[in-house]
């Protein structure tokens, strides 16, 4: 049930930033993290829970696209 | 140790005392299963599955009172997909939805907002359940609704806290030699919040991401402190985890609710291992704190040895027999996330 997703926030608007998750792009609520577009987040409910560091953001993207494969 | 190839084969040919290691993340259960983590493990290392899965250990009355809920007029359950089919003592949200029963389900608390502000006269009960990484979630829908002036927004909560369970596990005599810790619980709480229990009982923790090389560099990490015997914490997922976590999100959390004790399914009472609503808003409050009992489906399941890691899936009696994801006795074969689910995907539900 803890199941989060690493994305890259496109924009922030208000409360909510826009997320893309290897092309799709989701809303989610920024009230728990600061973000600024460009940043890696990690997304949980519809929240950003976590901002992360974007080497390993990559790397995680990587073998999130191979679980899904 | 530098290569991947390295720390596999280490953890093929360990050959050191044998280790009992546990994970206490229902998603770190599931991973461990599809990637058959174990059958990587030299037989020395042990993987057992803890408490990890918020919707296992949610008591029955829970469920019961969440139908109760969605049978009554002008209100609505709000949950996510995962709760559908738990089991109360009286069947579950699916089985009573299919009979009439409102039920909503969604992706994220905060729809519960659309929900409400286009149905003015239907009460929403969020179904509040969760470890630390979803607890934050359920302070911001809080937040909208007092915010929007929201009257008919409720939240039913069954929100557990991590560590107290680890220290009631060990204090009945777990016999763990260490724990993978839940990489997302700690993105929230910190891995700091570990430090006392490796301490209090001279044992590592190390922070777990989620994929495969994630899992077995944690796993490495975890059998050289053991074998060391060196009581420290370790974050193998520092791409998200801090040692401090989200501190904003720990403070909405002080904010808006308090520790209280809770009833874990098939572990009983532990003391302030739980989150409640703070008075000042109770009124947002479906009546989440009485909701304490726990019935047994089925007298012969060992949900509670097994959530604890004394026993395996295969040695229930009921496993693989009257017990089956289609027509679970036991909270460990609900959801996708318990250890007897995935046990039965992986090996076809052979006793």
């Amino acid at each position: 049930m803890c199941v989060a997703l690493p994305g890259k926030v496109v924009s922030v608007e208000g409360k909510k930033a826009l997320v893309d998750f290897s092309g799709n792009q989701v809303n989610a609520y920024t009230g728990l993290v600061n973000v600024n577009p460009g940043d890696y987040v990690l997304v949980h409910a519809g929240c950003v829970i976590q901002s992360m560091k974007q080497q390993e953001a990559e790397e995680i993207l990587e073998l999130m696209g191979e679980i899904d494969s | 140790m530098r290569t991947m190839e390295d720390i596999a084969s280490y953890l093929r040919e360990y050959d050191g005392r044998t280790l009992k290691l546990m994970e206490v993340c229902g998603s770190h259960t599931a991973a461990i299963s599809k990637f058959g983590i174990r059958g990587m493990l030299s037989p020395k290392i042990r993987l057992v599955s803890g408490p990890g899965c918020p919707v296992c250990v949610t008591p029955s009355a829970y469920i019961d009172r969440l139908l109760e809920l969605a049978k009554e007029k002008d209100t609505c359950v709000v949950t996510f997909g995962d709760m559908l089919r738990v089991p109360g003592s009286r069947g579950s949200l699916s089985a009573a939805r299919g009979e009439g029963a409102s039920v909503e389900m969604v992706y994220s608390p905060l729809d519960t907002l659309k929900l409400a502000a286009e149905n003015s006269g239907i009460t929403y009960v969020f179904a509040a359940v969760g470890f630390e990484t979803t607890a934050p979630v359920y302070t911001l829908l809080l937040e909208e609704a007092i915010r929007g002036g929201f009257t008919n927004i409720r939240l039913l909560t069954a929100l557990k806290t991590m560590p107290q369970a680890i220290r009631n596990l060990m204090q009945e005599g777990g016999e763990i030699d260490g724990f993978l810790a839940p990489g997302h619980v700690c993105a929230v709480i910190g891995s700091d919040a570990f430090l006392p229990l490796a301490k209090e009982f001279q044992i590592p923790f190390a922070v777990s991401g989620f994929g495969d090389r994630e899992l077995l560099l944690a796993i490495y990490g975890l059998v050289r402190m053991a074998k060391e015997r060196e009581a420290a914490v370790k974050n193998f997922y520092p791409s998200v985890v801090t040692p401090q976590g989200n501190l904003i999100a720990k403070k909405k959390l002080e904010t808006y609710f308090m520790p209280c004790d809770a009833v874990w399914r098939g572990m009983g009472n532990i003391p302030l291992s739980g989150l409640l609503l703070k008075d000042a808003y109770k009124r947002y409050d479906a009546g989440s704190a009485s909701l304490i009992e726990d019935k047994k489906l089925n007298h012969g399941c060992r949900c509670d040895k097994i959530l604890t890691g004394k026993l395996m899936p295969q040695e229930c009696p009921l496993f693989g027999r009257s017990c089956t994801p289609g027509s679970p006795q036991g909270a460990c074969m609900v959801s996708y996330e318990g250890s007897c689910y995935q046990n039965y995907l992986s090996d076809g539900g052979n006793a």
